[in-house]
């Protein structure tokens, strides 16, 4: 999840350029200044690498990762044969 | 004591929320170099009421007003020259001086080659951006061959200032020299400048998009931001290419800034050489006593 102070934001869009798996975007809203602050994409790869916060050059980002715990198939690790 | 770990607990933690959002333009690296210096004293643990913010005029030496810490906002160019008094008379206290590029190597230049050469205890953090960016963009003493300013309309022909390079040749304890771009490694060299007795040098290579990168068209911030990324190389690849490479490899590196850590030596600092000198002198003058005690003792 990202948070994102919408009255600090500048609009440099530093942090969508320079985001190595693309995750961000323009939002559609205006803040106070007149510029569009930056939001994930619906559908984005975020890994929580944390670039973006600590490039913000108004701290205006918090990246808070989330515990999503992906369901592993472990199918295969099952023993297979052996004695009944 | 709560372990930070996002940007908005550092921020409630250490900034001024009143002053903020700040007053630097659209793309300005300066806000960055705030935010690593940050995160450096909260991994550090350093206790706000005894670390003091100096800095002179200009865009850099208005970031002490957004940290909530004690702050002192100098004269032009004379920002360490007041560290050194606060130094002096508390040295319990953690001095880090803010200044930018006009501010230190070039009006400053001569306070900041006797701080390095007395290797006096404090940490500097010069943010290069090329040029006087807050008076309206006049060629700094830093900004490379042929760059415009409006000092400058038709191309700048004085060498440049290599300010790490200098605080080297004085025997400064630490100098490193960093791009805003790579988030990691500049923290950990803040960190490793704080931590360091004796004199401490970062310099930062910041994007100034409104007063060098317009005149010298390097286009929009996206480009000048990439424009430190090609245009640096680290220094252990430089210093290799400059000994043993070919002479294509030597002119593409020519005019590319190295960065890196220059310098990391453990010299003792101005004030234990003064606290040494003091106890010398101490025991000098007290010198019967002091065998009397020893006769005592045995």
């Amino acid at each position: 999840m990202i948070e994102i102070r919408e009255d600090w934001c500048k609009g440099c869009d530093v942090c969508i350029d320079r985001c190595p798996v693309d995750a961000l975007e323009k939002s559609d809203i205006l803040n106070k200044r007149g510029v569009r602050p930056p939001k994930l994409k619906k559908i984005n790869k975020c890994n929580y690498c944390r670039l973006c916060e600590l490039l913000c050059p108004d701290m205006a980002i918090t990246v808070i990762a989330e515990d999503k715990k992906e369901e592993v198939n472990k199918k295969l690790l099952r023993p297979v044969g052996g004695r009944k | 004591m709560v372990e930070i770990k996002t940007a908005d607990q550092l921020n409630k933690k250490y900034l001024r929320e009143g002053m903020w959002p700040t007053i630097f333009c659209n793309g300005c690296g300066h806000g960055t170099v705030l935010e690593y210096t940050l995160w450096a004293i909260e991994e550090l643990g350093w206790d706000m009421d005894k670390t003091v913010f100096t800095s002179g005029i200009g865009c850099s030496s208005r970031l002490p007003g957004y940290i909530n810490a004690d702050g002192l906002h100098t004269t032009h160019g004379r920002a360490i020259a007041f560290a050194t008094g606060i130094k002096a008379a508390n040295p319990d206290l953690n001095i880090i001086v803010f200044t930018g590029d006009g501010d230190c190597a070039g009006i400053g230049g001569n306070h900041f080659i006797h701080a390095a050469r007395r290797n006096i205890d404090m940490t500097v953090i010069m943010i290069n951006n090329f040029i006087y960016g807050m008076t309206g963009g006049q060629l700094a003493p830093t900004a490379p061959l042929n760059s415009i300013a409006t000092t400058a309309p038709y191309g700048n022909i004085e060498p440049p200032f290599d300010i790490c390079n200098l605080a080297k040749a004085l025997g400064a304890n630490y100098v490193a020299r960093w791009t805003v771009n790579h988030p990691y490694q500049p923290i950990k060299s803040v960190k490793d400048a704080l931590a360091k007795k004796g004199f401490s040098l970062v310099e930062f290579l910041a994007p100034c998009p409104t007063a060098y990168g317009r005149r010298n068209r390097l286009g929009d911030i996206k480009k000048h931001w990439e424009w430190y990324d090609n245009n640096t190389i680290l220094i252990e690849d430089y210093e290799r290419i400059i000994n043993y490479g070919s002479e294509k490899e030597k002119e593409e590196v020519k005019n590319m800034f190295p960065i890196g850590v220059f310098q990391d030596l453990e010299k003792p600092g101005f004030f234990e050489q003064y606290e040494k000198l003091v106890d010398r002198l101490m025991i000098k003058k007290n010198k019967k006593p002091v065998k009397k005690e020893t006769v005592i003792s045995r």
